[in-house]
């Protein structure tokens, strides 16, 4: 089936299949923007048990999903990660630091004799949240506005800076969707809360914040789009792989791409909606239509940026090192390989989500914390 | 040309990885073993209805939650590390190398991720069966993800099913099933997880001895005993036999770490085995040359062992350190400094078609260049022995030093190998012994074997950890057997970042970890839920 699609068609196929796991990914990231609103959710212990709770049994979703984004990453785009994880050193570095420390938190945070206090592995996971969501805002920004880099004849790469990876933030557009992200993921949390959390409290705290998250987030997501769409872009002359800058390319991209645009439409409108009904309707329902919306959004911005003749990871310094899907990728027969594992992600989704309603049918109360019959954190 | 290298990066980046490889594996295997102790456990519970095995079920549960949640966190940082410290290997053989990462992450991890939590949040939300379902999926998922790394790895040991592609200056996949199913890569799968298995049948075993010493928890303790030495005794004879076949295979896919394992100088036939033995330590790998000789102080031989272990057959030929350097004609071993000649001859090849494809990528020398790569003959002599081109030099004087310097830390893989060896007959007595005694109902009045029984535990780490030692410290200098050596896998960074990184590593590692250990200690104090709860547990 797969052995018959050209080199290109695989690559696409797999480019879709990285966006789809990018969009999942940022999707997901309501764990982390949940965690850096545990102080102010929840005011009391148990509130605060509860919110941890609501997310401690999701967090390995997350986190299992940022594994396999990277290993996919890897197995398809393998220029991608020897050219960026080894380049942007820091920034993978500091990133990575962020989630080793929430892997441990949820599990030892309420243990017996965990040495450094409760208030510590809130601690990581609030780090984990900051971190977490800003810092990949800030890498993914890096597929528009380039990386300063050069390509050997072998393909062994060059940084030229010394700060490897952390000169990223010194880029405005690269520190708004960091930000922007970061809000996202907050804005998410608050949703997911609203959706599995049983507590008046709660869900008091959670409009208020619901408005003072929301809105950041809206703008900066605004700011970060205008400027995309008026910004030139790294574009390949098909004929010769030449790359060069072309006004307006991303623009261009999705008048081009209709059906990502409509995506991508569709996706605003899904994302303003959910955070509408639940600021001016009270609806739980609010993360099935932002959630859904977040994952669409990014899924097109990711097409925009590696579709339609363009250099997902464009090369600040020296254009024609840049990284098209086309160079990046892995040979045919591996990218034939790899799509027929590719097969079973519809039925880790199918699972995934048969066992997500299995655990969520009852909503966390301050009853069940008292029930001492679920594991808890 | 070697002082064109900067060995610190490469130390710093080799021993980064080594401490994030060594932690992350001291949580895993317990992890695999544990996740199907339990999943029988519940098994029992769901078959019998008895809610003593529930409370069984539950208190290994907990200590599998404490000890699952580190292996989780430094999984991560292997996978990264590949791409941040070793950027040119993750070009080189990412064609390979990457697919076994995607396919665990896609087939595995999610797998346990799920049912994990079904496993401890789904008591009082699920069906019985369902939950002992979830159970079994998360102690599936935990071996479908070794599985895969160990095709990577073993790939790494023994790299077949690829071939070199010069137009993009790496290696590509030709054939997935001889990548999966090379011998390696089942002898390592099957070896690697029943040591998990032993593993955790001897944690089970001593924590429960544990409860014995201190008369508590006496049905919980013996119910596990018996469960674990059953287990661990069948992994045992699986771990040994397979054991067996990987010296098989070693000494045909990489000979000289069988030499270092046994400190083989001097080829022989009907080699014997050194069954024990200790290093005078003033021959090391750092000084060997043409009148090296092993120098033990001491040492118990099997006479004619080693070649039976070899090749099921006394009377072969066991090829030692020096003639695997120098070559054996007489028994077709080629010499490293050949090796050193024709791998650079293939390097030259590529360079050279590099910089025609530079002015013109279609032109005849560049076609000519390109089909020497699908030339059968150039393959087999030159392009096999790739990675040896790293050591050239044009001046012969130093190139035959350079043949010298391709040997793995000798006394470390010797030492590795025997600790994991002797440890591992001592583990199968332990699981006999433990299973006749509290199948006669006899070991709790044995105070002295339990103490013996808890204080097998760290020795069955260290086990562990002198595998993964001559797994890796034994293939050096490679990182792929014969295509890329180690110097030539690392990122291009500053030594000060790498330095930092691993510091970072270090604290971070030694915070968890006495973290873990205390978590664990005291829950294990603290021990099951109270009978009194039972309608509650």
């Amino acid at each position: 089936m797969f052995e018959s699609l050209s080199h290109l068609a695989l690559q696409q196929y797999w480019w879709i299949i990285i966006s789809v796991l990018g969009g999942a990914l940022v999707f997901l990231m309501f764990v982390q923007g949940g965690q850096t609103l545990i102080y102010q959710v929840g005011k009391s212990k148990d509130e605060r048990t509860m919110l941890i709770n609501a997310l401690g049994r999701k967090w390995e979703f997350t986190f299992t999903t940022l594994v396999t984004f990277g290993g996919a990453f890897f197995a398809s785009f393998p220029l991608f990660y020897s050219t960026s994880f080894g380049g942007a050193y820091w920034a993978w570095m500091v990133l990575l630091f962020a989630f080793i420390l929430q892997a441990v938190s949820y599990e030892f945070r309420s243990r017996p004799g965990n040495v450094f206090g409760a208030r510590t592995y809130e601690t990581f996971l609030f780090i984990n949240g900051l971190i977490g969501t800003f810092l990949l805002g800030v890498v993914v920004a890096s597929f528009f506005t380039g990386s300063p880099f050069t390509l050997t004849d072998l393909n062994e790469t060059r940084w030229e800076s010394p700060l490897r990876g952390l000169e990223l933030l010194f880029n405005l557009h690269n520190l708004i969707l960091g930000l922007a992200v970061f809000f996202l993921g907050r804005t998410l949390g608050l949703l997911y809360f609203k959706n599995t959390v049983e507590d008046e409290k709660i869900e008091n705290n959670i409009r208020k914040q619901l408005w003072y998250n929301a809105l950041p987030f809206l703008i900066l997501f605004v700011a970060f789009i205008t400027w995309l769409m008026f910004r030139d872009g790294y574009a390949i002359n098909p004929d010769n792989g030449e790359i060069f800058m072309e006004p307006y390319k991303y623009f261009r991209n999705l008048i081009e791409m209709p059906l990502v645009l409509i995506l991508f439409l569709a996706a605003v409108i899904l994302v303003i909606y959910g955070i509408a009904i639940t600021l001016f309707r009270n609806s739980s329902a609010g993360i099935w239509f932002t959630g859904p919306g977040t994952f669409l959004a990014v899924f097109s911005l990711f097409l925009v940026a590696g579709f339609n003749n363009t250099a997902f990871y464009p090369s600040s310094i020296d254009p024609q090192s840049s990284l098209t899907i086309m160079k990046a990728s892995s040979s045919h027969f591996t990218l034939t390989v790899m799509s027929y594992v590719s097969l079973m992600i519809p039925i880790v989704a199918a699972y995934i989500w048969f066992t997500w309603r299995a655990i969520n049918k009852k909503k966390i109360s301050k009853d069940e914390l008292s029930s001492g019959e679920s594991h808890f954190y | 040309m070697l002082e064109n290298i900067d060995f610190t990066l490469v130390n710093w980046s080799r021993g980064q990885f080594a401490l994030t490889a060594m932690f992350h594996w001291i949580f895993v295997p317990l992890t695999l073993g544990l996740s199907y102790i339990m999943a029988y456990m519940e098994t029992m519970y769901v078959k019998t209805g008895d809610p003593e095995w529930k409370r069984i079920t539950k208190f290994w549960m907990k200590l599998f939650g404490i000890n699952f949640a580190i292996g989780v966190a430094t999984g991560i940082i292997l996978e990264f590390e590949f791409g941040t410290n070793w950027s040119n290997y993750s070009w080189f053989v990412g064609d390979i190398f990457g697919a076994p990462l995607a396919i665990e992450g896609i087939m595995a991890f999610f797998l346990e991720s799920t049912f994990i939590a079904v496993m401890f949040f789904g008591w009082d939300k699920v069906s019985k069966r369902f939950h002992l379902t979830a159970t079994w999926l998360t102690a599936i998922g935990a071996s479908l993800s070794a599985i895969w790394i160990l095709v990577a790895n073993a790939w790494m040991q023994n790299p077949v099913g690829t071939f070199f592609n010069p137009e993009t200056a790496r290696n590509e996949m030709i054939n997935f099933w001889d990548v999966f199913l090379s011998e390696t890569a089942v002898n390592k799968f099957v070896h690697t997880i029943t040591s998990g298995f032993v593993l955790a049948s001897i944690f089970v075993i001593g924590v429960s001895s544990w409860f014995l010493i201190k008369k508590r928890e006496l049905l919980l303790a013996k119910r596990s005993i018996v469960i674990a030495s059953v287990f661990g005794l069948i992994s045992s004879f699986v771990l040994i036999g397979t054991g067996d076949s990987s010296a098989k295979e070693i000494v045909k896919t990489q000979p000289m770490k069988l030499a270092a394992m046994e400190a083989l100088y001097e080829g022989q036939t009907n080699a014997p085995l050194v069954a024990f033995g200790i290093l005078s330590g003033k021959e090391n790998h750092k000084n060997v040359d043409a009148d090296s000789q092993a120098d033990f102080l001491f040492k118990i031989e099997i006479p004619s062992m080693l070649s039976w272990l070899a090749y099921g057959d006394t009377d072969n030929f066991v090829a030692g350190i020096k003639d695997l350097i120098m070559g054996n004609e007489e028994q077709g071993i080629l010499s490293y400094e050949e090796k050193i000649k024709r791998g650079y001859e293939a390097q030259q090849a590529l360079l050279a078609l590099k910089k025609v494809q530079k002015n013109n990528p279609e032109s005849p020398e560049a076609e000519a260049l390109k089909a020497k790569f699908r030339d059968p003959d150039f393959i087999e002599n030159n392009v096999k022995y790739f990675g040896y081109g790293n050591f050239y030099d044009p001046d012969p004087e130093v190139l035959k030093k350079n043949a010298f310097k391709m040997v793995p830390p000798i006394s470390m893989t010797f030492y590795a190998f025997h600790i994991m060896v002797i440890l591992g007959g001592l583990f199968l007595l332990l699981f006999a012994v433990f299973l006749y005694l509290v199948m006669k109902d006899q070991l709790h009045n044995k105070k002295w074997l339990l103490w013996a029984g808890v204080w097998t535990i760290p020795l069955a780490y260290i086990a562990s950890q002198a595998g993964w030692i001559v797994a890796e410290v034994g293939r050096q200098p490679w990182v792929i057997q014969d295509l890329m050596p180690t110097m030539k896998a690392v990122t291009h960074i500053d030594v000060g970042s790498v330095m930092t990184t691993f510091i970072l590593f270090s604290v971070t590692f030694i915070g968890l970890f006495i973290a873990e250990i205390r978590i664990m200690i005291k829950q294990i104090k603290v021990g099951p839920q109270k009978k009194e709860d039972i309608n509650n547990v």
